[in-house]
């Protein structure tokens, strides 16, 4: 499997990265050096194999549905970049 | 009597204990050295003032007899581990500024056991890297130095590693993902143990790949390992994966005895092309444990070779989830957007400036093995080989083997920017001894043993039972015991 150009600039986007223009093939290739490497995992044989999901045997606890905390607006928002009258701020989102 | 900031934390506690000097004599000499230090770059915020009042504190327990094994110590803290108030970025400038509202459980609970916090540690930006290079801060250096190069202290627990080698604090906590804190104690001639996944909480630990992170103790002996990691141990509710068991008293499970251990040696560990020293090294601890008592036996891990390759599909895609939080909305550093930019122009910017470029390139390549189409030939078959990594550990301690030797890394500390930017494979080859753990999720222990025809320290690695980290360390003090490491690095900085 090769990564194109596209590709990576799919990617890229599909990752909210900005990749400018001239920068796409030193990807690709860095994409392609990372992939060849892990191409070697179809050589192995994992038919009925279980892929893992948990590396420890247990199942994930679980608690009672209730509000554990809250009403800690300010410390949530003291390190925002842009917080006004008691919300983040940001760009508009719809027009 | 001696610089008090080279001791251990065994002869700190017991001389604290004794009333031979306090906290806060104990805390000075450390920040002295500290100060001292900048070339290292291993502490990049200070936190002395938090330092200093929480010796006061530690003198006066220690003075009512309240005294926890960690009380009045003082160690560093990887930047990775959010500490309130104080700045917390994982080495990014992603998380410029950023001072969290909360305390990591770790951190907590050392804090509670009166540990103090001279600052944050140097490491790779959110822990990704083999040799702290990828850090907004620049590269941490190490203390060992055998010509004019500067040479890397490993990763991403680099700051830690050079910061207890250079006697800057007593101990460090690391975080281990790959290797991160055993490949950095090799690096260094310290003592790094990446305890069970599931033994110390994560919650408050910047994660990079949740399935493999854990934390563990960074220190100059494997008693002191011990003793801190009881410390950082334990259930919390905070992390659903954190394991509800009992942590023992590990410093009580050093006997000395490890007379019928069995000790496995993996073959698929010998690679084609493994220097004549590490290989001599690892003949060398097998041989000690054996006049120790133990009885030596060779072992199989078939599918060793395929551990790198499905660490670096599973790590990047849950790198890829876990880093989509960094967005300029919540925290950290937001790109200035143009006119007429949108929201995703400003993630787009914001994340282009604000992660380095290896942590781009995981992000991204997490992304394609997620993407659709590729789920199922890159990420179910890494967690399909994962399986088999995994249940290769299972049946060699299932045949009665207590703990598997092995080197813990390649090769001895290599020079800041001799390993090729160009090819990032490279630099993951590091990890290639110490990643298969991460996956299989169990315990393994860096001790230095020996020191190469340069005269750079080198490690071995004891993998241990899940859990059983007390049988671990108790085999990892007898190897320690018979290597008789004492070298340290000579001050040049």
């Amino acid at each position: 499997m090769s990564i194109d150009i596209d590709t990576a600039r799919r990617v890229a986007s599909l990752a909210r990265i900005r990749v400018e223009e001239d920068a796409l093939p030193e990807l690709a290739q860095e994409f392609n050096a990372v992939l060849g490497f892990i191409e070697q995992l179809s050589e192995v044989d994992v038919e009925g194999i279980e892929p893992m999901t948990s590396v420890t045997p247990q199942r994930l606890k679980r608690r009672t549905d209730v509000i554990t905390d809250g009403d800690q607006q300010a410390k949530i928002l003291k390190n925002a970049p842009d917080a006004r009258e008691g919300f983040f701020a940001v760009p508009k989102v719809v027009e | 009597m001696t610089d008090l900031n080279t001791l251990t934390l065994a002869a700190a506690r017991d001389g604290l204990r004794k009333g031979d000097f306090t906290s806060s004599d104990l805390t000075e000499a450390c920040l002295t050295s500290i100060a001292a230090a900048g070339k290292l770059n291993a502490f990049v915020h200070d936190t002395s003032e938090q330092a200093r009042e929480q010796a006061k504190a530690a003198d006066v327990r220690i003075a009512a007899g309240d005294a926890p094994n960690m009380c009045g110590l003082p160690i560093g803290v990887k930047d990775v581990f959010a500490t309130k108030g104080q700045p917390t970025q994982a080495a990014s400038h992603i998380l410029d500024g950023f001072r969290p509202e909360y305390e990591s459980t770790i951190t907590s609970k050392l804090f509670d056991a009166g540990a103090v916090m001279l600052g944050k540690l140097n490491m790779d930006e959110f822990a990704m890297g083999s040799s702290t290079e990828n850090s907004v801060y620049g590269p941490a250096i190490n203390p060992w130095k055998i010509d004019d190069r500067d040479l890397t202290p490993g990763g991403s627990s680099g700051g830690s590693a050079a910061a207890v080698a250079a006697d800057l604090c007593l101990a460090a906590t690391g975080t281990d993902t790959g290797g991160s804190i055993r490949q950095p104690a090799a690096f260094t001639g310290t003592v790094g143990i990446k305890p069970t996944y599931g033994r110390c909480s994560r919650w408050g630990v910047i994660a990079y790949a949740s399935s493999l992170d854990q934390a563990g103790p960074m220190t100059k002996t494997v008693r002191d390992a011990a003793i801190m990691l009881e410390a950082m141990a334990g259930h919390d509710a905070k992390d659903s994966t954190s394991m509800e068991l009992a942590v023992p008293d590990f410093e009580a499970l050093i006997t000395g005895d490890i007379k019928g251990k069995k000790i496995g040696i993996p073959k698929e560990y010998r690679l084609d092309g493994m220097s004549a020293e590490i290989a001599k090294l690892w003949d060398d601890g097998a041989a000690m444990l054996k006049d120790a008592g133990a009885e030596i036996v060779d072992v199989s891990l078939p599918h060793t070779k395929y551990a790198l390759p499905a660490y670096y599909v599973i790590a990047p895609a849950e790198a890829s989830s876990n880093l989509a939080r960094y967005d300029g909305v919540r925290y950290g550093h937001r790109a200035k957007i143009g006119e007429g930019d949108g929201i995703d122009d400003m993630y787009e910017k914001t994340r282009a400036e604000g992660f380095g470029r290896e942590v781009q390139r995981r992000i991204m390549v997490g992304t394609y093995v997620l993407s659709a189409g590729f789920y199922d030939a890159y990420y179910n078959r890494a967690r399909k080989v994962r399986t088999l990594i995994k249940r290769d550990f299972e049946q060699v301690f299932a045949a009665g083997v207590d703990a598997i030797l092995a080197p813990t890394t390649p090769s001895a500390a290599f020079g800041i920017g001799e390993v090729s930017k160009a090819d990032p494979v490279e630099m993951y080859l590091n990890d290639v001894f110490t990643v298969t753990l991460n996956l299989a999720g169990l315990p393994g222990v860096s001790v230095p043993t020996g020191l190469s025809s340069t005269g750079l320290p080198l490690g071995l690695q004891l993998i241990g039972r899940p859990w059983e980290e007390g049988d671990l360390l108790n085999i990892a003090h007898s190897l320690e015991q018979s290597a008789g490491f004492v070298s340290k690095p000579t001050k040049w900085w």
